[in-house]
C-alpha cells in the first residue's frame, strides 16, 4: 500500500549572510494512511524544516530545495502548481501549530478566526457554505476537541481561554476541513505536563475516530512512546534510524538514537 | 468589568494630574519675582492704586489661601479674572477655545486618514521605493519646524499660487456665529449653511496641513513599524499556512492588532501638538486660544496665562483618557485584563 | 580562547563591528556628517565667517536686501548684513540649547527613572505621577508661561524646556529598569550584597546607555526645533545677536519678495534638526533599540 505522504530524498539548503548551509540531507519518511508516525530530534536537527517543506510554508529565498520529492497521494507537492498545492494546504493536509499563546490572533474571536479559515478553505475546494453553516461547523469542530461549551468558546477571545483550551482550538483549526493528514508540531510543549498529556490523548482519540494520519514532530521521547507506532530519528539533517517505536526503543541500532534514549531520565528503579 | 475599573482608576489619576498641574501653574505664576498688580497697572500707576488692586486680587493673603481661592474657583469652572481685559478668563477662553478645538480635531483626522494607509503601504513594500518615500516623508515632516512649514505654505498656496485663504476661519465678509457646538464646520452643516461650510473648509486646509503633516508622518512611521512587527507574529504565519489570502490578511488581520501603537503614541505626543498649534494659529491669524495666550504672555496677564495652561493640560488629559477607551475597544486584551498591555 | 588580552580584544572587536554596521547605514552616516559639520561650523564660527562684523549691530543700507550672490551666499537682510555669516553664528545659539537642556534633563531624568523603576512602591508612584503631570504640559506653552513670568531670554527658555524635558527620559529609563529589575544579573548582585547605588549605576545603567544615546540624539533635534519656535515668537535670545528663529520671524514680513531672509535661516534649522534625527535613527537601528522615540 503506498503511503499517504511520502518524503523521498529531500535535500534543502539555507543561505544566510552569504553563506550556504545544507540543512536536510536526503531525508526520507513515509506516513501511511491512518498511521501515527513520529519524527524525533533535538532542536536544530532539521525537523521543523522538514515539516515546513511538507506543508509548503518554507520561506524560499533563504531556503532552497536542492532535490527530492514530497509525494502526497502520489503527487509530488514540490513540482505541483501553487494553486493546486494551496488547495491541499489546510484541507487534506493540515497542521497543528506549536505555541497556543502566539498562534492565535489576539484581537479576533475564535469563531471569527476559524470561520475565516473555513471560508477560504471552502472556496478553494469549491464548496459553498453560508455563514450560519460555517458557524455550525466551527461549533462542531470545537465539540470534537472535547470543549464542554463550544458556543461560549467560539464567541471568546484567545485571552479569555486557558493554554490547554487554546491548544485544543489549534487542533480544531486543523480539523476544520476534514484533513487526511495531520502534522502536529511539538504539541503541548508550551503547556504543563498534565495538560500536555490531555492534549496527546485527545490527538490519539481523534486520529482513531477520524482515521487520520498523524505525523508528530517532537523532541520529547516520552511523547513518542505514548503516541506513535513508527518513529523516525533525525540528527543534523539526516534520518539516522527509523523503526517501529517499541522495537526502536528496546534495541536502538544507531549511536545517536542510543544516546537520545539514554538521556531520558528513568523514574523507575529498574534497569530498562 | 475589569475595564470599567481600569477607566475609573485612570479617571482618578487624571484628576490628580490636573490638580498637580494647577499647583505647578499657580506656583509659577505667584511665587515669582514681580508684583502682578504692579505689572497689570504699569509703572505709572500710583502706589495706592497698586495697593487697591493687590487687595482686590487677594494678593495679600497667605499663599496657601490664595491657592485655595484659585482651586475653589477652578472647581466652579471659574478661572479668575483676566488682569487685562477685566473679563472672566473663563469667558475669554470659552470664546477662543472652539477655534483651537476645531483645528486640532481636523488635524488629527487628517493625520490618521493619511498616516495609517501610508504606514500600511510602507510596511507592505518594505525597503522598496514606497517604503523609502514614506520614511523620507516621515523624517522630513518630523524635522520641519512647524512655523517654517506654516510660512512656506502660506507663501506658496496663498500668495504665489493664490488659491487658498491664509488668515482666519472665514472670509472677512462672511458672518457666522457657531452657537451650537462652536465648531464652524459642524454648526454650518447643522444650520444648513453650506456656503459657510465651504468657506470654513477652505480656511481650514492650510493650517491643518501645517499642523498635521508632522503628526501624519509620525503616525505613518509607527503604523509601519507596528505592521512589520505584527507580520512577524506566529498567528499571521499560521493564517498563511491555512491559506488565508494575502489581501485579507493584510488589512483585517494585521491592521487591527497594529492599530494600537499609533493611537497610544498620538496620545503621548498630544502635548506637542497643542504647542505647535500655538505657533500655527499665530501665523494664520487663527482666532484660537493661542492668540489669546500669546497676548496674555506679552502683557503678563497671569490669570489668563494660568487659564490657558490649565485648559491645555486638561485637554491633554482628556484626550489620553479618550485614547485609553479607544484602545480598549480595539484590543480585547486590554479590555478584559483591565489595563494597558 | 583564554587569551590574557581577551576582554579588551572583545571590546575592540565590538567597537569595530559597531562602526562597520554604522557605516553601512547611509542615512546614519549622513546624519553624523551633518551633525559634525554643524558643530564644527558653530565652534569655528569666528574664524570662518566671511563678514564677522555683520554679526552684531551693523548697518549698510546700500547693500540691504540683496539676493544671494557670490559675495553674499545667502544674500543680505533688510539692514545690509550678510545672512550667511549670521546663520553660521546663529548655529552657536541653536546648538548650545540642546547641550544645556539635555545636560540638565538627562541626569535628572535618568536618575529619577532608575529610582522609580528599581524601588517601586511609593517612590515609583510619586515620581511617575509627577512625570505624568509634566507630560501634560506642552513644552512650548510652558516656555511661554515662564517667559511671561520672567523676562524673555535664552536662559529662561532653556530653563523652561529643561523643566519639562526630563520627563521623557524618566519614562524611558523607568521602563527599562522595570524590565531589568527582575533579571538574574540584578538578583545576583543583590544576593552578593551590592549596595543600591552600585546596582543602579553599575549594573542597570550600562544597559540603558544605548537607549539614552539614541534618545539624546533625537532629542537634540527636537530641542533645537522648540528653541527655534520660541525665538520665532520673540522669546529667545534677543537681537541683535543672530538667532535662526528670530531671523525667520523678522524675514517673514518680507516674504515672498525677499524670500532668502526668512527661508534660508529656516532651512538651516531644518538641516541641523535633520542631522540629529538621522543620526538618532541610525543609532537606533545600530543598537536595535525599539521603544525609543
Amino acid at each position: 500500500m503506498t503511503a499517504l505522504l511520502s518524503v523521498q530524498n529531500l535535500s534543502v539548503s539555507f543561505t544566510t549572510y552569504g553563506r550556504t548551509a545544507q540543512v536536510l540531507h536526503n531525508v526520507s519518511l513515509d506516513v501511511p494512511e491512518g498511521a501515527q508516525i513520529a519524527l524525533v530530534g533535538e532542536s536544530g536537527s532539521g525537523k521543523s524544516v522538514t515539516m515546513k517543506t511538507i506543508m509548503g510554508i518554507l520561506p524560499i529565498p533563504p531556503a532552497r530545495i536542492e532535490g527530492g520529492a514530497v509525494l502526497f497521494d502520489g503527487r509530488d507537492l514540490l513540482t505541483m502548481p501553487e494553486r493546486d498545492r494551496q488547495r491541499l494546504r489546510g484541507t487534506a493536509m493540515s497542521m497543528v501549530f506549536q505555541d497556543p499563546m502566539s498562534s492565535l490572533n489576539p484581537v479576533f474571536t475564535i469563531k471569527d478566526q476559524l470561520g475565516t479559515i473555513l471560508k477560504y478553505a471552502d472556496r478553494r475546494l469549491g464548496r459553498d457554505r453560508n455563514t450560519r453553516a460555517r458557524l455550525a461547523r466551527v461549533h462542531e469542530v470545537l465539540a470534537q476537541v472535547r470543549m464542554r461549551d463550544p458556543e461560549r468558546v467560539a464567541a471568546a477571545f484567545p485571552v479569555q481561554l486557558s493554554g490547554g483550551m487554546r491548544q485544543r482550538v489549534l487542533i480544531a483549526m486543523a480539523l476544520l476541513s476534514e484533513p487526511r493528514l495531520l502534522i502536529a508540531d511539538e504539541p503541548g510543549t508550551a503547556l504543563d505536563v498534565t495538560t500536555q498529556a490531555q492534549i496527546l490523548k485527545l490527538l490519539k482519540d481523534l486520529v482513531r475516530e477520524n482515521r487520520l494520519a498523524l505525523l508528530m514532530i517532537t523532541h520529547n521521547l516520552g511523547v513518542v512512546r505514548e503516541t506513535s507506532a513508527y518513529t523516525y530519528v533525525m540528527n543534523k539533517g539526516r534520518i539516522v534510524e527509523h523503526g517501529h517505536t517499541a522495537a526502536l526503543f528496546d534495541a536502538p541500532r544507531d549511536a545517536y538514537t542510543r544516546s537520545l534514549i539514554a538521556a531520558v531520565p528513568r523514574l523507575t528503579g529498574r534497569e530498562a | 468589568m475589569e475595564f470599567l475599573g481600569f477607566l475609573t482608576r485612570r479617571l482618578m489619576w487624571s484628576i490628580l494630574v490636573l490638580l498637580g498641574l494647577s499647583i505647578v501653574i499657580f506656583t509659577i505664576a505667584r511665587v515669582v519675582p514681580g508684583d502682578p498688580a504692579r505689572m497689570a497697572l504699569g509703572p505709572s500707576a500710583s502706589a495706592a492704586q497698586v495697593a487697591d488692586l493687590q487687595e482686590a486680587l487677594g494678593l495679600n493673603e497667605p499663599m496657601v489661601a490664595q491657592y485655595g481661592l484659585f482651586l475653589a474657583g477652578l472647581a466652579q469652572g471659574d478661572l479668575g479674572r483676566s488682569l487685562l481685559t477685566e473679563q472672566s478668563v473663563n469667558a475669554d477662553i470659552a470664546k477662543t477655545f472652539p477655534a483651537t478645538l476645531e483645528l486640532v480635531i481636523c488635524t488629527i483626522i487628517f493625520a490618521f486618514v493619511f498616516g495609517i494607509p501610508l504606514g500600511v503601504v510602507a510596511a507592505r513594500w518594505k525597503d522598496r521605493w514606497p517604503d523609502n518615500l514614506v520614511r523620507a516623508l516621515a523624517i522630513g515632516s518630523a524635522v520641519m519646524p512647524s512655523f517654517f512649514l506654516a510660512l512656506l505654505l502660506q507663501i506658496l498656496a496663498g500668495y504665489v499660487l493664490n488659491i487658498l485663504p491664509t488668515t482666519g476661519r472665514l472670509p472677512a465678509s462672511m458672518d457666522f456665529d457657531a452657537t451650537i457646538t462652536g465648531l464652524i464646520l459642524v454648526d454650518s452643516l447643522l444650520t444648513g449653511r453650506l456656503d459657510v461650510f465651504a468657506q470654513a473648509a477652505r480656511h481650514l486646509l492650510l493650517p491643518t496641513l501645517a499642523l498635521g503633516l508632522a503628526t501624519m508622518g509620525q503616525i505613518a512611521r509607527i503604523t509601519r513599524a507596528s505592521m512589520i512587527d505584527v507580520s512577524r507574529q506566529d498567528y499571521i504565519e499560521a493564517a498563511r499556512a491555512f491559506g488565508v489570502p494575502d489581501r485579507l490578511r493584510m488589512f483585517k488581520y494585521m491592521l487591527r492588532p497594529a492599530f494600537v501603537p499609533p493611537l497610544t503614541i498620538t496620545g503621548l505626543e498630544f502635548a506637542s501638538l497643542i504647542g505647535n498649534a500655538f505657533v500655527v494659529e499665530l501665523i494664520f491669524s487663527w482666532p484660537g486660544m493661542a492668540s489669546y495666550g500669546i497676548r496674555a504672555i506679552t502683557q503678563k496677564d497671569l490669570n489668563a496665562i494660568m487659564g490657558v495652561v490649565m485648559v491645555s493640560g486638561a485637554f491633554f488629559v482628556f484626550v489620553n483618557l479618550l485614547i485609553d477607551v479607544l484602545v480598549g475597544v480595539v484590543d480585547p486584551r486590554v479590555r478584559i485584563r483591565g489595563g494597558r498591555a | 580562547m583564554n587569551h590574557p588580552d581577551a576582554p579588551q580584544q572583545q571590546a575592540l572587536s565590538n567597537a569595530w563591528q559597531n562602526w562597520w554596521r554604522f557605516s553601512r547605514n547611509p542615512t546614519a552616516v549622513i546624519g553624523a556628517i551633518i551633525v559634525i559639520t554643524s558643530v564644527a561650523l558653530a565652534v569655528f564660527a569666528p574664524l570662518i565667517v566671511p563678514f564677522p562684523d555683520h554679526i552684531g549691530a551693523f548697518v549698510d543700507f546700500r547693500n540691504r536686501s540683496q539676493p544671494p550672490s557670490a559675495a553674499h551666499w545667502f544674500g543680505t537682510d533688510n539692514v545690509g548684513r550678510d545672512i550667511f555669516s549670521r546663520v553660521i553664528y546663529a548655529l552657536r545659539v541653536s546648538l548650545i540649547l540642546p547641550v544645556v537642556v539635555l545636560g540638565i534633563a538627562i541626569p535628572v531624568g535618568v536618575t529619577l527613572g532608575l529610582l522609580a523603576g528599581y524601588f517601586g512602591g511609593w517612590t515609583e508612584i510619586v515620581i511617575m505621577r509627577i512625570t505624568d503631570i509634566a507630560l501634560a504640559i506642552p513644552p512650548l506653552v510652558m516656555a511661554l508661561a515662564v517667559a511671561a513670568v520672567l523676562t524673555p531670554s535664552l536662559t529662561n527658555s532653556m530653563l523652561a524646556i529643561a523643566l519639562l524635558w526630563w520627563t521623557w527620559h524618566t519614562r524611558l529609563i523607568y521602563g527599562i529598569t522595570r524590565q531589568l529589575r527582575s533579571q538574574e544579573f540584578v538578583e545576583a548582585a543583590e544576593t552578593l550584597g551590592a549596595s543600591k547605588s552600585h546596582i543602579l549605576f553599575r549594573e542597570i545603567l550600562p544597559n540603558c546607555v544605548s537607549a539614552i544615546a539614541v534618545k539624546t540624539s533625537l532629542d537634540a533635534g527636537f530641542v533645537i526645533l522648540i528653541g527655534a519656535a520660541l525665538s520665532f515668537l520673540g522669546l529667545g535670545i534677543q537681537p541683535p545677536t543672530p538667532d535662526l528663529g528670530t531671523m525667520v520671524a523678522s524675514g517673514a514680513s518680507f516674504l515672498p519678495d525677499f524670500w532668502w531672509q526668512s527661508v534660508l535661516p529656516g532651512c538651516a534649522i531644518l538641516f541641523v534638526a535633520l542631522g540629529f534625527n538621522l543620526l538618532g535613527d541610525g543609532l537606533r537601528d545600530l543598537f536595535d533599540v525599539e521603544d525609543v522615540r
